[in-house]
C-alpha cells in the first residue's frame, strides 16, 4: 500500500522490512526503525556482501523473501552517507 | 516475559472465533503436527497491532474462499512460549517471525507467509495471496 503509514506518528517505513543498498559491497535486509543524523537504524538485519558471498544478491534477496531473514545484527545503524537506496523487500523481489 | 493475558484475550478470541484451535503447550503442538495428515494452516499470532492487526482479518477473509485448509491451529508468540517454540521446530527451515503463517500438507510445509509479507498491506491484499496459495497447494485435497 504505497503511502500507507504502517505505524502512525513514525517514518512511513517504521516496522517494515526493507532492503538497504549501500554505495559499497554490502546490502542489508532488516526492519526499518528510524532515520536521523546518525543514519538509518535497522533491526534484525541480514547482510549480503558482494565481496565475500558465493551467490548473487538477487538470490540472497529471493531467499530472504522465501525463508525469512537470518539475522546477523539485532540492531544496526547504517551511516547516511553510505545509503544508496531503500526499498521494501516485498517490492524489491516481486 | 509473556504479555498480560487480559491484553491478548481479544486477539485469541479473534482466532478462535474464525474456527482456529489454540495450541498452548508443546504437547498440544506435537499432537496436532506430529503426524499431520491432510491440510492445515498454522497461524503464529502476535500482539503487534499493525502487522497482526491486519493478518487476523486477512485470514478470516481467506477462510471464506472455496478452497481452504482442513484445519487452522494457532500459537501465540510472546505468550505461549513453549508452544510457539515447538511449532517453529516443525518449520525450522523458515526464520521465525510473527505474525506468520505456515501452510502444511501431509506434514510438509508447502507455503510460508512471513511478517514482511504482511507489514503495511491491507487484509484484502494479504487474503488474496493466501487464497492463491490455498488454490495452488490445497485444491486437490480438500
Amino acid at each position: 500500500m504505497t503511502g500507507h503509514v504502517f505505524h502512525p506518528g513514525h517514518h512511513e517505513l517504521h516496522g517494515v522490512t526493507v532492503v538497504l543498498e549501500t554505495h559499497g559491497s554490502r546490502t542489508y535486509v532488516g526492519r526499518f526503525d528510524s532515520q536521523d543524523e546518525r543514519g538509518v537504524q535497522l533491526h534484525d538485519v541480514g547482510v549480503y556482501d558482494a565481496g565475500t558471498a558465493e551467490g548473487s544478491k538477487e538470490e540472497f534477496l529471493r531467499r530472504c523473501d522465501k525463508f525469512g531473514i537470518r539475522s546477523e545484527h539485532r540492531e544496526l545503524v547504517v551511516p547516511g552517507v553510505e545509503v544508496a537506496g531503500i526499498q521494501r523487500l516485498i517490492d524489491r523481489v516481486r | 516475559m509473556p504479555y498480560n493475558p487480559a491484553l491478548v484475550a481479544p486477539m485469541r478470541q479473534e482466532m478462535t472465533g474464525m474456527g482456529a484451535r489454540e495450541l498452548t503447550t508443546a504437547a498440544d503442538v506435537d499432537t496436532a503436527l506430529g503426524d499431520q495428515r491432510g491440510t492445515m494452516l498454522v497461524f503464529v499470532n502476535s500482539v503487534c497491532g499493525c502487522a497482526a492487526g491486519n493478518a487476523r482479518p486477512a485470514l478470516r477473509l481467506a477462510l471464506q474462499h472455496g478452497v481452504k485448509p482442513g484445519e487452522v491451529v494457532t500459537v501465540f508468540a510472546g505468550q505461549d512460549l513453549e508452544a510457539t517454540s515447538r511449532a517453529r521446530q516443525y518449520f525450522a527451515e523458515y526464520q521465525p517471525s510473527s505474525p506468520s503463517m505456515a501452510l502444511i500438507k501431509d506434514g510438509e510445509v508447502v507455503h510460508f507467509v512471513h511478517r514482511h509479507q504482511i507489514e503495511g498491506r491491507s487484509p484484502q491484499a494479504i487474503a488474496a495471496d493466501l487464497t492463491a496459495a490455498f488454490d495452488r497447494h490445497f485444491a486437490a485435497t480438500v
